[in-house]
């Protein structure tokens, strides 16, 4: 073995991390892409699968949203103090808008990067994508809505990978 | 004195590591790496990180509210 071998050895950490992404929420957007660039930068090898409304965070123009509804744990700090929304308000229109309004902001604020720059910062540190064949025919997508880089895959797919990977996680 | 000085200030985690991450691969064996951060989560995560990576973590310091780190490269 060469030195240059020896060096790329001790490079590579071989650990890796999968992680099943099935949310589409601004909120909730967060967490796999956190994770997932988090752990390429820290040498694992990382594979994202991308179902349900998770693939709603591979779209090429990311509308995303929150919904105050049903999300008591949503206390937004407002004028001072954290306020919650009854589900009745979640009902009126414009008020989820409002509230995405309001989480953008607060993520400009304090400095918590977007979705985008993370998920290109995944793309850029090799992260794997796969879109789920299966919710693609269900919500009727096609690549071309997708940003490059994700493959097309199914459940064996993610099985396959999640027997060699150190870390699982379901989001 | 730091070969390279990175400012993090400000930005909320996962960036700090990130840009880190991304400074490092700049650098060559030896080479140190500051960084500046506002983030209190940092002080374990550049622990965690450098242990993780096998990057020297040759100091952590904090003064009034930034953070800084010296990491030397290493891996």
């Amino acid at each position: 073995m060469t030195d240059a071998a020896v060096t790329e050895e001790t490079l590579t950490n071989h650990k890796s991390m999968s992680l099943i992404v099935t949310k589409g929420t601004l909120d909730w957007g967060y967490p796999p892409f956190i994770l997932a660039t988090t752990a390429a930068a820290m040498g694992l090898k990382v594979s994202m699968f991308f179902t349900f409304y998770g693939l709603n965070l591979l779209h090429k123009n990311l509308d995303l949203g929150i919904s105050t509804l049903g999300n008591p744990g949503m206390k937004m700090p407002m004028m001072g103090m954290h306020m919650g929304m009854p589900n009745m308000m979640g009902m009126i229109p414009g008020v989820d808008g409002m509230a995405t309004g309001m989480m953008k902001n607060l993520i400009k604020k304090k400095g918590v990067a977007s979705i985008e720059d993370l998920r290109e910062a995944a793309v850029e540190s090799d992260v794997g994508m796969i879109a789920c064949q299966m919710t693609m025919d269900l919500f009727e997508y096609e690549m071309k809505d997708l940003i490059e880089g994700p493959e097309l895959g199914g459940a064996a797919t993610y099985i396959e990978t999640a027997t060699k990977s150190d870390i699982n996680l379901f989001i | 004195m730091a070969t390279q000085t990175l400012d993090t200030k400000g930005l909320n985690c996962p960036l700090p590591i990130l840009k880190a991450k991304k400074a490092l691969g700049g650098l060559s064996t030896g080479d140190t790496l500051e960084v500046l951060s506002t983030d209190p989560g940092a002080v374990k995560d550049f622990e965690a990180f450098c242990r993780q990576t096998g990057n020297e973590l040759l100091e952590s310091n904090e003064d009034s509210g930034v953070y800084s780190f010296l990491i030397k490269h290493t891996a």
